[in-house]
């Protein structure tokens, strides 16, 4: 059993970063994450680890500095809120475009624009459907569990790596701010010179004698190439859809209503499964985990004794879309949400899935 | 004496440097950029630093900078050059790191990213090619635009009222404690090639051996293409135009203003 603490979810992925091995954390303050970069520089990782921690200048900045950390092969990776992740956008796009592994890590706050420093899920679109320039995807995980934001952390580098991708990972304020119980996982040493040439020999680490030199570029002019470079870039996509689907489903076997949901919403809705079967509604939950790839195939795989399905989401409805394309018009699909800070209740969600699906 | 005896090794006074690659350069012939590429290369062979050098293009003419540099090499964002070389050398501190960017890129987009990786005192250098111009994208007037000059953007030549003064970056950043060396030169003669050559080993050799600031390079330079002139009245107008606004010389030295 790992190192058990009580700890904020934000703190967790602070704590995360230096056991997880990584060389660089490059961030800006904002609520509701703030606590990221301040429980960095409280524990000094530069001497636990030799990870280097600075505050940038700006967004801009602090994707930029991961950007060129990470396309040296480094484990890099920044942290923000809404505002700051959409000046992220330009960077992610040319990460994405030179495929450069790195990890970033939104906690959701209500928009748009300044909106409100109060939970939220309303950049679901800007982090599953692009936010940036150009075809391209970012892998995003759903923590809804403070052991998920420490062990996400882990598994966003795990897939930067073996996918040279973006990863997000897609938290929210209430679960980066809330405490709880978390098993720390054991510390992952900082990879040596050695290993990361031996890991990412596409690195731009500095052009040897024995190799040509590491070109690291979103940019080709000549059309056919790039056409070619874009192919690529979709048959990857194609790979991660097939094998990193991940989900939870509770109480989906006898299931006769769903709700899919995802991050807090999904906690907020586990117990409503209880407020359902004791009324003997037969309610299970899908809760997504990977929001890109979607759980297509796993929602498609219930839909032989499911009856009719609700999202929940603090947003007007955007998760929602995907459920639909996974669904098609067989059966309702609708969506409940609650925006601006505000969350709902377990009874609210039941009272909605009487009204709108049971009864609708 | 035949010419072949002529390029045997041993008679030999100068030849292209291994750092720079046959590929053909994409600027306009009579452009300082392929000069500037050719002694920041110089400098690295020279120093035998090939090995542990990564340097950084960012957007404008120099976009492609890595076709021409035989070393490991990033691409950046449009004005993002010093985040992303904070971003190498933070986590590579033993590694040499460069910057090569336009005045668009370094003044306009990029002046953020610029000022606070100087103001950090981010040990790495920035080799600013100041042409005064946009000229990727077609000779657009730029923050370093002189008063009066006429660009696609400026069509009746730059008016302050209008348009803003002209930004004289350098001297800007050179007041930040984080600069170690500033300085402006130029590559349009024999001379002037030279005096940049030295100021780029002595910005390379402070960071080599970690002297403790940012080491900026300015190199005012033509864009015939964009200025709409032939290639030598293109040198002869940055003379007696850009220079009296720009001067050259040493700004900062060893962490102290001399100018
Ligand atoms: C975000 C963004 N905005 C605008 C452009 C278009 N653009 C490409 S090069 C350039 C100007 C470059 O000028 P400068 O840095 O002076 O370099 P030069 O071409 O003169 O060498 C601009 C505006 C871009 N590529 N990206
Ligand atoms: S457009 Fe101007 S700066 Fe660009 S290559 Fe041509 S002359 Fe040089």
């Amino acid at each position: 059993m790992g190192e058990l603490r009580l700890m904020k979810g934000n703190e967790a992925i602070g704590e995360a970063a230096i056991r997880a091995g990584v060389d660089g954390y490059f961030g800006y303050p904002i609520t509701p994450q703030s606590e990221i970069i301040e429980y960095l520089m409280a524990e000094k990782p530069h001497e636990r680890t030799g990870m280097v921690v600075l505050q940038a200048e700006s967004e801009v900045a602090s994707i930029n500095m991961v950007y060129g950390a990470a396309a040296t092969g480094k484990k890099a990776m920044t942290t923000s809120s809404s505002p700051g992740v959409s000046l992220m956008m330009e960077g992610l796009s040319y990460c994405a475009g030179a495929e450069i592994p790195c990890v970033v890590v939104n906690v959701v706050r209500g928009g748009p624009g300044l909106g409100t420093i109060q939970p939220s899920q309303a950049d679901y679109f800007q982090a599953t459907k692009g936010g940036g320039h150009g075809d391209y995807r970012l892998i995003v995980l759903a923590p809804a569990s403070v052991q998920e934001m420490s062990d996400f952390v882990k598994l966003a580098f795990h897939l930067a790596f073996k996918y040279r991708n973006p990863v997000m990972i897609l938290s929210d304020g209430v679960i980066g701010q809330m405490m709880e119980k978390v098993e720390l996982f054991e510390p992952i040493p900082r990879w040596t010179e050695e290993e990361i040439t031996r890991l990412s020999p596409w690195a731009t680490t500095g052009k040897t004698k024995n190799r040509e030199r590491n070109i690291i570029t979103s940019l080709d002019l000549d059309p056919a190439r790039h056409e070619k470079h874009n192919i690529k870039l979709q048959e990857k996509y194609a790979k991660i859809v097939e094998n990193e689907v991940l989900c939870e489903k509770i109480n989906c076997d006898d299931a006769e209503y769903l709700i899919v949901a995802y991050g807090c919403s999904a906690r907020i809705a586990q117990k409503t499964l209880d407020l359902a079967r004791a009324k003997g509604i037969k309610l299970g939950l899908l809760r997504a985990i990977t929001l890109w790839p979607f759980p297509t195939k796993p929602i498609q795989e219930l839909l032989g004794h499911i009856k009719g399905i609700l999202t929940c989401e603090l947003s007007a409805g955007q998760m929602v879309e995907d459920v639909r394309l996974a669904v098609g018009n067989n059966i309702p699909v609708k969506h409940y949400g609650r925006m601006g800070g505000m969350l709902f209740t377990p009874d609210e969600i039941l009272h909605v899935l009487e009204q709108k699906i049971i009864g609708g | 004496m035949r010419s072949e005896d002529i390029i045997r090794p041993e008679n030999l006074v100068y030849k292209k440097t291994p750092l720079m690659t046959d590929n053909i350069l994409s600027y306009c012939p009579g452009c300082g950029h392929g000069t500037a590429h050719r002694i920041i290369m110089e400098t690295i062979d020279e120093m035998g630093l090939q090995e542990n050098t990564i340097g950084v293009c960012p957007v404008g003419c120099s976009v492609l900078a890595y076709d021409f540099m035989n070393i490991d090499m990033q691409q950046a964002a449009h004005g993002r050059a010093p985040a992303l070389a904070t971003g190498i050398k933070r986590t590579w501190p033993h590694r040499l790191v460069f910057t090569y960017q336009g005045d668009g890129d370094l003044a306009a987009i990029g002046t953020n990213e610029t000022i606070h990786a100087c103001n950090r005192g981010e040990n790495f250098t920035i080799i600013f090619i100041n042409n005064g111009i946009y000229g990727m994208t077609g000779g657009q007037m730029a923050p370093t635009t002189l008063v009066g000059m006429k660009t696609s953007t400026s069509p009746y030549g730059r008016d302050v009222h209008r348009m803003g003064f002209p930004l004289k970056i350098t001297e800007l950043v050179a007041q930040l404690p984080g600069t170690w060396f500033v300085t402006r030169q130029a590559v349009h003669t024999p001379a002037t090639v030279r005096k940049a050559k030295k100021a780029i080993r002595t910005a390379f050799e402070a960071q080599r051996d970690n002297k403790g600031g940012t080491t900026f390079i300015e190199i005012v330079s033509n864009c015939n293409s964009g200025w709409k002139m032939r290639p030598v009245e293109s040198n002869k107008w940055m003379e007696e135009n850009m220079f009296p606004f720009y001067p050259l010389g040493d700004i900062k030295v060893e962490g102290k203003l001399v100018k």
